[in-house]
C-alpha cells in the first residue's frame, strides 16, 4: 500500500467522520423545520448545542487535508463548482450563527427567524453534498491538456436529475440520522414522534437507495466494473445490509444508542462503497475516463508532503477522538434545559 | 472589470471581516483563563461571575468567527485555483494541522466550557477554557505559518511547475514565522484587554454589576499595560527588523523611503505621493530608521528606487496603514499607563473621562490588527508568494467576472447582516450586565 492509497483512505475517514457527526446536526436542523412546538424546538437545538461546532471541524479539516494531499482536486473541483460552493458556504454561515443569535434574541419572532436560519442552513448542505457526490459519480467535464486542467462545468449542468436524486437520497439519509440521534436526546411524547419519523424516513431511504443504485448503473456504469469480484465490496455491502436491517429493529426495542450506531455504520458503508467504486479515481472525467480523470496519483502532493501529513494525522486524529469522546460522555442522555441553554 | 482585482477584493473583504473575530477570541479567552483560574483556586465568586459574563460574550464572538472562517478554508480553492496548485504541496499542510491540532481543540472545549459549568468539576471546567485559549493560540500559529510562508518562502524546491516541500520544519519556521506570530498573538491579547477594560468601564459608568466590573477592569489594566509594552518592544521591533532584512521593498514602502540612503531617517508623519515620488509634509528624525533596522545610525537602507518598478508594492496604502498601526500601538501604551497610574493611586474608578475613553477604545486594537494585516499583505504585492508567484497569475481562470461580482455582492450582504446582528446582540448583552449582583466574597 503506497502513501497515495493511505491518503485516499484518510480523506475517506475524514469524510465519514464528518458525515456521521455533522450529519446528525444537519438532520436535527431539517427536523427543526417540521417541529412546531417551541419547547421541542429548544430541545432540538440544545441536543447538538455543545457539540455541533466540533463536528463541523471535520469538514474544515477534511478541506485542509484534501488541499494538502490532493491539491489539484481541491483547486479544480472548488473553482469548477464555484457557484454551488458559494451557495453551500452561505448555508453553512447561516447555520453557524443561528445558535448564538437565537440565544440572545428576545422576541419570539426573532427566535423563529434564527430557527429558520438553522433549519434552511442545515437542509441546504444535506441536499448539496448529495448533489456534489452525484455529479462526481457521473463524471465531470474536465480534460487534462498538456498538463493543464480545462473544465467546462456549468452551474445548471450540476443540477441534472441524477445528481438531484442523489441529493434527495443524502437529505433523507441525514434527516433519518438526525431523527435517530434525537431519540437518544428526547423523552416521552417528543421521543415517540421522532421514532415514528425515523421509521418513515428509513422506508424512504430504502426505496431511494434502491432507485439510486439502479440509476447509477445507467448514469455511471464504469463504477460497477469488476466490483463484484472485489472481496472488500462484499464486506462493505454485507455491513450495509445488516445495519439497514438493524435500524428499525433497534428503534422498536428502544435501544436508541444501538440504532444510532447502526445508522452511523450505514452512512459509513454507503460512503465506503462510493469510494471503493471510484478508486483510484478522485474525479472521473466525463470526456474520457482513462485519459482525463484526476486520480490519487496525478492529482496528489509530493511523497515528502504525503509522508509529513501522515505523521501529523497519526498524532492529531487519536488526540481529537479522545477528547471528543470525553465531551460527548459529559453531555450524554436526554437534554435538560438550563439557564445556559440556547 | 479586471477579474484579478475582483478576486482580490473578495478575498480582502472576507478575510478582513473574519479577522475581526479571532484576535478578540484569543485575547478574551486568555483573560478568562486568568479570571476563571482565580475564581476556582481562591473560590472567589466575583471572579467566577466575570467568567460567566465574558464567557457568554466569547461564545457570541466565536460563533461569528467560525461562520466566517469556513469561507476561508475553501476560498483558496474556489478563487485562487492556480495558487492552490502552485503551493498545495506546502500550503495545505499548515491548514490541515490547524484543523487537527487547534480548531478541534477550541471548538470541542468551548462547548464544554459554556455548557458544562455544572456538569464537570471546577478544575475540569477551568481546564476547558484553558484548552480554548491554547487551541485558539495554536490556530493562530498554523495560520500564520501559512501566511508567513507566502511572505518568506523556505524549505521547498521548484519542481513539476510547483513549489514542492523539501524540509517541513524549515518551511514551518521560515524567517518571518516567529516574529509575525509573537507580534500578532500579542496584538490579540491587547484586543482582549481593551475589550474587557472597555466593557467593564461601561458597566462602572452605568452603575451595573459594579463590583464585578471593577475587579475585571483592574486585571485588564495591569494585563493590558504589560502586553501593550511588549507589542512595541520586543515584538514590533523584531518583526520590523526581520522585514527590513527579508523583504526590503516592503520595508521601504512602509517607511516611505524613496531613495537608497545612508543614515535613513524615520518618518513620524507624512503624506506619501507617487507623482512626484516623495513624502509631503514629512516630520523625520535623522538616522533613526537605520539605527532601528540595523542597530547602526549610519547603515544603508534600500529605497524604493533600488527595485524594478513592477516589483514594488502600492505605496500609499502600505505607508498609511503601517503608520496608523504604530500610532495606535503608542496610544495603547499611553492609555494603559495612565490607567495603571490612577489604579496605583486608587482613583481609577472616579476618572469618568478615562472610563469613557476606555469604552470608545474597544474597537481600536481590532482596527490596529486590520491595519497591520493590510500593511503586511499589500506590502507583499505584486507577489502572492514573495519572489515566486505573482498575484495576477494565481487566480482561478475558470471563474468569470459575473460569478465574482455575484459572490462579492452575496458575501457583502451576508456580512453586513451578520455584522449588524452581531453588534446589536453584543451591545444588548453588555447592557444587561453580569447576571447577578454578588456579595463581597
Amino acid at each position: 500500500m503506497d502513501l497515495n492509497i493511505i491518503w485516499f483512505l484518510l480523506v475517506g475517514v475524514l469524510v465519514i467522520g464528518y458525515a456521521i457527526l455533522d450529519g446528525f446536526d444537519l438532520g436535527v436542523g431539517v427536523i427543526q423545520l417540521f417541529t412546531k412546538n417551541e419547547n421541542e424546538r429548544r430541545v432540538n437545538i440544545n441536543s447538538i448545542g455543545p457539540v455541533w461546532d466540533g463536528n463541523e471541524v471535520w469538514l474544515l479539516t477534511g478541506g485542509g487535508a484534501l488541499f494538502a494531499a490532493f491539491p489539484i482536486v481541491y483547486a479544480t473541483v472548488f473553482s469548477g463548482f464555484y457557484l454551488a460552493f458559494m451557495l453551500l458556504l452561505t448555508f453553512l454561515i447561516f447555520r453557524a450563527v443561528s445558535f448564538e443569535f437565537r440565544k440572545y434574541s428576545e422576541t419570539a419572532k426573532a427566535k423563529q427567524i434564527w430557527d429558520y436560519s438553522f433549519a434552511i442552513g442545515s437542509l441546504g448542505p444535506a441536499l448539496l453534498y448529495g448533489v456534489a457526490i452525484g455529479n462526481i459519480m457521473r463524471g465531470v467535464p474536465i480534460q487534462i491538456i498538456e498538463g493543464k486542467i480545462v473544465n467546462e462545468i456549468s452551474f445548471l449542468g450540476l443540477l441534472n436529475p441524477y445528481a438531484l436524486l442523489i441529493g434527495i437520497l443524502s437529505l433523507v439519509m441525514f434527516t433519518m440520522h438526525g431523527a435517530i440521534y434525537l431519540t437518544m436526546k428526547t423523552e416521552d411524547k417528543q421521543r415517540h414522534k421522532l421514532i415514528k419519523w425515523a421509521n418513515s424516513l428509513w422506508i424512504a431511504l430504502v426505496v431511494l437507495y434502491f432507485v439510486s443504485t439502479v440509476a447509477t448503473m445507467f448514469a455511471a456504469p464504469f463504477l460497477f466494473v469488476g466490483i463484484l469480484k472485489n472481496p472488500i465490496f462484499w464486506v462493505l455491502f454485507i455491513l450495509l445490509l445488516a445495519s439497514f436491517i438493524y435500524v428499525p429493529v433497534a428503534l422498536k426495542s428502544g435501544k436508541f444508542g444501538h440504532a444510532f450506531i447502526a445508522s452511523s455504520t450505514l452512512i459509513s458503508m454507503m460512503i465506503g462503497l462510493f469510494a471503493l467504486s471510484l478508486f483510484p479515481r478522485l474525479v472521473p472525467s466525463s470526456v474520457d475516463l482513462n485519459l482525463h480523470s484526476l486520480t490519487i496519483y496525478n492529482a496528489s502532493s509530493s511523497q515528502t508532503t504525503l509522508e509529513t501529513m501522515l505523521i501529523i494525522a497519526l498524532i492529531g486524529v487519536p488526540l481529537v477522538l479522545i477528547y471528543t469522546i470525553f465531551v460527548y460522555r459529559v453531555f450524554r442522555g436526554p437534554v435538560k434545559i438550563t439557564k445556559e441553554s440556547y | 472589470m479586471d477579474p484579478v482585482l475582483l478576486a482580490r477584493f473578495q478575498f480582502a473583504m472576507t478575510v478582513g471581516f473574519h479577522f475581526i473575530f479571532p484576535p478578540l477570541t484569543i485575547g478574551i479567552a486568555w483573560m478568562l483563563v486568568i479570571f476563571e483560574g482565580i475564581g476556582w483556586k481562591k473560590n472567589n465568586a466575583v471572579y467566577t461571575e466575570i467568567g460567566k459574563f465574558f464567557g457568554k460574550i466569547l461564545g457570541l464572538i466565536f460563533a461569528v468567527g467560525v461562520a466566517t472562517g469556513i469561507v476561508m478554508e475553501f476560498q483558496f480553492g474556489t478563487n485562487w485555483a492556480e495558487y492552490s496548485k502552485f503551493v498545495g504541496d506546502i500550503f495545505g499542510a499548515p491548514l490541515a494541522a490547524e484543523g487537527l491540532f487547534a480548531f478541534f481543540l477550541e471548538s470541542t472545549f468551548l462547548g464544554l466550557y459554556i455548557f458544562g459549568r455544572d456538569k464537570v468539576s471546577k478544575g475540569v471546567h477551568w481546564f476547558s477554557i484553558f484548552m480554548v485559549a491554547v487551541g485558539s493560540t495554536i490556530s493562530a500559529f498554523w495560520i500564520l505559518v501559512a501566511n508567513s510562508w507566502q511572505q518568506t518562502p523556505a524549505g521547498f524546491i521548484l519542481r513539476n511547475g510547483r513549489a514542492e516541500l523539501t524540509d517541513f520544519w524549515t518551511a514551518v519556521f521560515n524567517p518571518s514565522t516567529l516574529p509575525r506570530f509573537f507580534h500578532t498573538l500579542d496584538a490579540a491579547l491587547i484586543a482582549g484587554a481593551f475589550f474587557v477594560a472597555g466593557v467593564s468601564a461601561y458597566l462602572i459608568l452605568k452603575n451595573k454589576g459594579v463590583q464585578v466590573a471593577k475587579t475585571a477592569l483592574r486585571v485588564a489594566v495591569v494585563f493590558g499595560l504589560i502586553v501593550s509594552l511588549l507589542e512595541v518592544f520586543p515584538f514590533g521591533h523584531e518583526h520590523a527588523k526581520q522585514v527590513a532584512e527579508t523583504q526590503p521593498e516592503k520595508f521601504a514602502a512602509t517607511q516611505g523611503l524613496y531613495t537608497t540612503q545612508e543614515g535613513a531617517p524615520a518618518a513620524i508623519f507624512a503624506f506619501p505621493t507617487n507623482h512626484p515620488p516623495k513624502l509631503l509634509f514629512p516630520i523625520e528624525i535623522p538616522g533613526v530608521l537605520s539605527w532601528l533596522a540595523f542597530g547602526d545610525s549610519k547603515a544603508v537602507i534600500k529605497g524604493i528606487n533600488a527595485f524594478p518598478p513592477d516589483e514594488v508594492p502600492p505605496l500609499f496604502l502600505t505607508f498609511v496603514s503601517y503608520h496608523n498601526m504604530v500610532i495606535l500601538g503608542m496610544y495603547f501604551i499611553f492609555i494603559m499607563a495612565v490607567a495603571a497610574f490612577f489604579l496605583y493611586k486608587k482613583t481609577l474608578f472616579d476618572k469618568k473621562l478615562l472610563l469613557r475613553i476606555f469604552v470608545w477604545s474597544i474597537p481600536l486594537p481590532v482596527i490596529a490588527t486590520q491595519l497591520g494585516w493590510i500593511a503586511a499583505e499589500v506590502g507583499r504585492q505584486p507577489w502572492i508568494v514573495y519572489g515566486l508567484l505573482k498575484t495576477k497569475d494565481a487566480v482561478s481562470f475558470t471563474v468569470g467576472t459575473g460569478e465574482l461580482i455575484f459572490s462579492i455582492i452575496l458575501f457583502g450582504l451576508i456580512y453586513l447582516l451578520l455584522g449588524s446582528v452581531f453588534l446589536v446582540l453584543l451591545i444588548k448583552k453588555i447592557k444587561t450586565g453580569p447576571d447577578t449582583i454578588v456579595k463581597e466574597a
